[in-house]
């Protein structure tokens, strides 16, 4: 294990130096970079937990739907209809009242977002036909354009659409965060609870075992008296809840407004975490955070070395191919190799 | 050609398929092969057609060692088979599969082929249409065109495995008629079929295969009586049935018919009583598998009506089977019937405590415990279900079983137990049957059908072609009725 | 339609669908022989980098073609070989290949952004292109767009009139009856994951050297690799149908263009990311009406049913298939 580890690592330093060089960057001075972006200061971290937490989010609702065997490549979808719903229940309250219950209403109101988007994409798996994969991809294309055209259309700034996103909200509608620190207590709070949740979830209920049971072996399941397609559809609800609400504390805890990359690729990412994390609950919050690291780290990269940021990005996907190709041999070798020919 | 398989042995893990068969097949003649399921038929003639590798032992040919290790292989030196299950391509054309690994290089030579085809039909008596896609042939005339295809690809020697199933009587006196004019032009062919009739009409010689081992060959004048005993063995067990009484109706199908596995289940009328035992023989894939899922509701008849006691179920999915106390068991264990990756405990969790929440993993586990212990089972609460050997893979489905069920539906519920064990089920089974149960399974084993069953029923083909009661008939006569000879 | 020229807007949705044709087509063939390369938005994101990148080092725009092609060729081969030799499933490996081999192309790619580059201009068809309304329409397109249309028929022709394109087929449906007739299923998926992944590559590169000219963050190619894969089951995995539908996506970007001068209340970008779901629908829509019980409700309506038929297709049975044996 620790020598499988050591040659995954191996492996990504060996390709990330190798593009690198190739990219004309010094590599090791790269490397300090991103080591000094993310964890250098304070004001760092900080940044690496804001990127965390709807990482860890996302990641938390993909165990579900994993667990039962489903591809939920709509997740970036979820976060950003999440997004949206959040954005419409906090543009209703510019008069300054009652804002700590606006915000709850609009965390909610994020969660049904992302669920009612990810039962859209199971429904049309389990009663359409259509593989997950392509439902939840135009599910995202869709979620995508209702964005833009909201920032550009109906909630667009007064006097000129732009980029740049809605109008931002009053003060009082944001999360509450600590001084100088930026980050909201309470997303982080709720963050760590959704992962004791999840785990919870699926290792203490028998919804757990059920999204186990049926991902494991559906057939075999139903003959135990399971309903797969009715547990499909809930473990669908679970992951897109917790991508609205990652969506939710994007709008209402960072950007404080809707923007066109509110998801930034978070659900793509997390996807990668939980592959990465061999699909446990206590695993993926780690590689989330050193994903988020690696993802703040690399913002500095074009401003002192002239790279793009995107290297984080090489980095993460190399580490899951690297990942899974040794996990696999190492499940072959226990086999004792050799392919077994024809039958 | 001459063909001599020599102390053949194929292992599959700690099965063992194959274990020291000798063969030896004439040029000019027709060999059958004969045997119950898994007396490793299918696979002797896979490592012969190089499908897949023997353990050891030696083949020769006119008197040659050949060492090969693809169908390619095989097939260079003439020998073809034609396997259980059609390996062509359903969506090409009857043409295109015929040219399929006999067309290289740049140009296809359609017509070339075509007309080649056609010759061979014209010649072995088929009627085929090149065009149309292969999947809308009958199994018959798919069978045709792959023996048209090995017989232009230059197949000396050819392998039909079990070519009989599925077919029609006129399909099959088609084939038999042209299988005998290849064999008269000096090809070899070898037939296996668990058939009796099928063989006696046709071959020369027959090899019988019991467990993986030859248990004996003979020539015509073929005795009927010799081969069922070289079969099934000799010797059937006395019959030690509980003979429970019949009570009220339990489960009643009325002139049902359904797709499903090889042949079928055709216009099937069975009342089944309450503590009643009854045993489905037949070879694999005859029509009672279907049958018993029927029964489950797991198929959806698409004629005729099924009862459950004395509710018409007709059309009801399998879980409203179930919460009539309705219990199938699958054959397939890993397939079906456990779940890869699961363990004991969490299988006995997810069985019980329906309406909570929360899994009670105590109770799960001590059910575990108690279960591994009632029924002998060699692992432990977190072993997962893969790790466990067959037997104890099989003792577990058992106690997976609902306490009280009213209809027990079992697919060959004691496959892989010696006989202590096989008794010790039975015990187990038969105190459901005195509660009132009635139970309907099925088994490759005619001694326990005998041994435990109020009634058997026989199928071939996706009917009943038998339904006796044990007293009434013995081992010999079912495996009569089994091989189709009535 | 006032102000449109019919010819002007036919031609521009031929030239527009030649890099997700190539894709597609390309896709086809791979899937065709039973391997899914999901990684086809990453690839011809990478490629069409790689492609302007060498084109504008060399000068040449052969070699930015080539670049394209070899970095096709060589994703989908590590997305076969992790499949065939490692036993991992296809859809994991292409999807992680997606997003990394786009991160790769904007990384290696920041130096070459809004650089002036080569471009492949027009060269129209001799003789052909003088013919009326078809000349312009068809023939009078740079090299890449012409080679697309020439693909079709050739990849038709290639699948369906020659012994290799049998030998795909044959595997792509079912691999152990390949095996018993002496061909080998892994070589065949290899080779033609590569053969894919090539087109793939030049897809990639007609793209960034001839559609959409130049590189950048977004190189505005972003999505295509999507509604390739989505436009092979829309063909019903049959090249001709597949183009079909390459077509159909490259009028609806089009029009998009011409709606949007028509309701300029409309935000533009709404116009841009509308062809996309637009696309996928069609899917689901197909994917919905090849469902047993609409094809029983059409039973009574002749026409109906005939367009269900023409446009559904089967998968290759063992498409996407994991080896046996490995986790």
């Amino acid at each position: 294990m620790a020598l499988e580890t050591a040659l995954t690592l191996t492996v990504v330093l060996g390709f990330t130096t190798l593009v690198l060089l190739l990219a004309g960057a010094p590599p090791l001075e790269s490397y300090r970079q991103i080591v000094k972006g993310s964890l250098g200061s304070w004001g760092k971290v900080t940044h690496v937990i804001k990127v965390w937490i709807p990482l860890t989010l996302a990641a938390c609702g993909l165990l579900y739907t994993f667990r039962i065997g489903l591809w939920n490549i709509g997740v970036e979808g979820q976060v950003m209809v999440g997004a949206v719903l959040t954005t419409y229940v906090l543009r209703t309250g510019s008069d300054g009242q009652h804002g700590q219950y606006l915000l709850a209403a609009a965390l909610l109101a994020g969660m049904a977002g992302g669920a009612l988007w990810a039962v859209m994409a199971g429904y049309l798996k389990t009663r359409g036909g259509v593989h997950e994969i392509f439902a939840g991809l135009g599910l995202n294309f869709v979620a995508q354009g209702l964005v833009l055209w909201l920032i550009f259309g109906p909630w667009k700034q007064p006097g000129i659409a732009s980029m740049s996103g809605t109008e931002t909200f009053a003060e009082h509608l944001w999360m509450p965060y600590l001084e100088g620190l930026r980050i909201s207590p309470a997303a982080l709070g709720m963050t760590l609870t959704s992962v004791v949740l999840t785990a919870y979830m699926l290792r203490a209920t028998r919804f757990g075992l059920y999204l186990k049971a049926i991902g494991s072996n559906e057939k075999a399941a139903f003959l135990f008296g399971l309903r797969p397609q009715a547990t499909m559809i809930l473990a669908m609800v679970c992951a897109g809840g917790f991508a609205g609400l990652a969506g939710s504390f994007q709008v209402a805890g960072v950007y404080h407004r809707l923007i066109p990359a509110i998801s930034s690729g978070y659900g793509y990412l997390a996807l990668l975490v939980v592959m990465l994390s061999g699909f446990s609950v206590w695993v993926s919050p780690l590689v989330a955070f050193f994903f988020a690291c690696l993802n703040v780290g690399s913002i500095q990269l074009p401003m002192v070395l002239q790279l793009d940021s995107s290297l984080s990005g090489v980095i993460q996907g190399t580490l899951v191919m690297a990942a899974l190709a040794m996990h696999a041999m190492r499940a072959r070798s226990r086999k004792g190799g050799g392919p077994d020919a024809g039958g | 050609m001459n063909v001599e398989l020599i102390d053949i042995h194929k292992h599959f893990g700690s099965v063992r398929a194959n274990s020291g068969i000798d063969l030896k097949i004439l040029p000019g003649t027709i060999h059958g092969i004969l045997g119950e399921n898994g007396a490793g038929k299918s696979t002797l003639m896979k490592v012969l057609a190089g499908f897949i590798p023997k353990t050891r032992g030696t083949i020769l040919l006119d008197g040659s060692e050949v060492g090969y290790s693809s169908p390619e292989g095989a097939l260079r030196h003439g020998i073809g088979m034609l396997y259980q299950d059609p390996l062509d391509f359903p969506p090409l054309s009857v043409l295109e599969n015929f040219m399929a690994g006999q067309v290289r290089g740049a140009t296809m030579g359609t017509e070339v082929h075509r007309a080649r085809l056609l010759e061979l039909c014209t010649g072995l008596g088929f009627k085929l249409d090149p065009d149309v896609p292969a999947g809308r042939l009958t199994v018959g005339e798919r069978q045709q065109l792959e023996l048209a295809r090995l017989l232009s690809s230059g197949a000396r020697v050819l392998i039909l495995d079990e070519p009989t199933t599925g077919i029609s009587g006129l399909q099959k006196e088609v084939l038999f008629s042209a299988l005998k004019s290849i064999a008269r032009g000096g090809r070899s062919i070898v037939l296996v079929s668990h058939k009796l009739e099928d063989i006696e009409a046709l071959c020369d010689e027959i090899t019988v295969l019991r467990e993986g081992i030859v248990t004996g060959t003979m020539e015509r004048p073929f005795s009927t009586q010799a081969l069922l005993s070289m079969m099934f063995g000799s010797e059937p067990s006395p019959a030690i049935r509980s003979g429970h009484e019949p009570g009220a109706q339990a489960l009643y199908l009325d002139n049902v018919s359904a797709p499903g596995g090889r042949a079928g289940l055709a216009e099937c009328t069975v009342h089944v009583s309450r503590g009643e035992v009854i045993g489905l023989a037949g070879l694999e894939g005859s029509g009672q598998e279907v049958f018993l899922r029927i029964a489950a509701g797991l198929i959806r008849p698409h004629r005729g009506r099924v009862h459950v006691g004395r509710r018409d179920m007709t059309g009801r999915g399998y879980h409203a089977f179930q919460s009539l106390g309705v219990a199938f068991q699958p054959a397939s264990r890993l397939e079906e019937g456990l779940i890869r990756g699961l363990t004991v405990t969490e299988h006995c969790a997810l069985g019980e405590g329906g309406g909570q929440f929360m899994v009670q993993w105590d109770t799960a586990e001590q059910d575990a415990r108690d279960k591994i212990r009632k029924f002998q089972v060699a692992g432990t609460p977190d072993s997962p279900v893969e790790s466990l050997s067959g037997g104890n893979q099989q003792r577990l489905l058992l106690a997976f079983l609902p306490e009280e069920p009213e209809l027990l539906l079992l697919e060959n519920p004691t496959r892989g137990l010696d006989l202590e064990s096989v008794h010790w089920v039975w015990d187990h089974l038969d105190a459901h049957a005195s509660r009132g149960a009635a139970i309907v399974f099925s088994s490759s084993e005619l001694d326990e059908i005998l041994m435990v069953a109020d009634r058997v029923l026989v199928f071939f083909d996706g009917h009943i072609i038998k339904d006796e009661r044990p007293e009434d008939t013995d081992a010999l006569a079912l495996g009569r009725a089994i091989a189709g000879k009535m | 339609m006032q102000g449109v020229d019919i010819t002007i807007l036919l031609a521009g949705i031929v030239a527009g669908a030649a890099p997700i044709l190539l894709a597609t087509l390309g896709e086809t063939i791979t899937e065709k022989a039973g391997i899914i390369n999901l990684s086809l938005d990453g690839t011809i994101i990478l490629s069409a980098m790689a492609a302007f990148a060498a084109a504008v080092t060399t000068g040449s725009l052969l070699a930015g073609f080539a670049a394209g092609a070899a970095v096709g060729a060589s994703i989908a081969a590590a997305v076969a070989l992790f499949s065939l030799r490692l036993g991992l499933s296809q859809v994991a490996v292409g999807f992680v290949l997606t997003l990394m081999t786009k991160d790769l192309a904007y990384f290696l790619g920041t130096s070459y952004a809004r650089m002036e580059g080569p471009l492949a201009g027009p060269m129209p068809v001799p003789v052909l292109s003088k013919i009326p309304f078809l000349g312009p329409v068809l023939f009078s397109h740079s090299l890449p767009v012409t080679f697309s249309m020439v693909m079709i028929l050739a990849s038709w022709w290639y699948l369906y009139r020659t012994p290799s394109g049998l030998k795909i087929r044959c595997v792509g449906e079912n691999p152990d009856g390949a095996y018993a007739r002496g061909i080998d299923p892994d070589r065949v998926q290899l080779f033609y994951a590569v053969a894919g992944g090539l087109l793939v590559g030049v897809a990639g590169a007609a793209f960034s050297l001839c559609v959409k000219p130049g590189w950048g963050q977004p190189q505005g190619c972003e999505g295509s690799g999507w509604i390739a894969l989505a436009l092979v089951i829309f063909g019903g995995w049959h090249p001709v149908k597949a183009a079909v539908g390459a077509y159909l996506f490259s009028f609806l970007q089009v029009m998009s263009i011409y709606l949007q001068a028509w309701w300029p209340d409309v935000p533009a970008q709404v116009f841009q990311v509308a062809p996309f779901p637009l696309m996928i629908f069609i899917l689901v829509l197909i994917s919905v009406a090849q469902r047993e019980t609409v094809m029983r409700a059409a039973r009574n309506h002749p026409a109906l049913r005939a367009i269900i038929q023409t446009l559904s297709g089967k998968a290759p049975a063992a498409l996407g298939r994991q080896k046996k044996g490995t986790g």
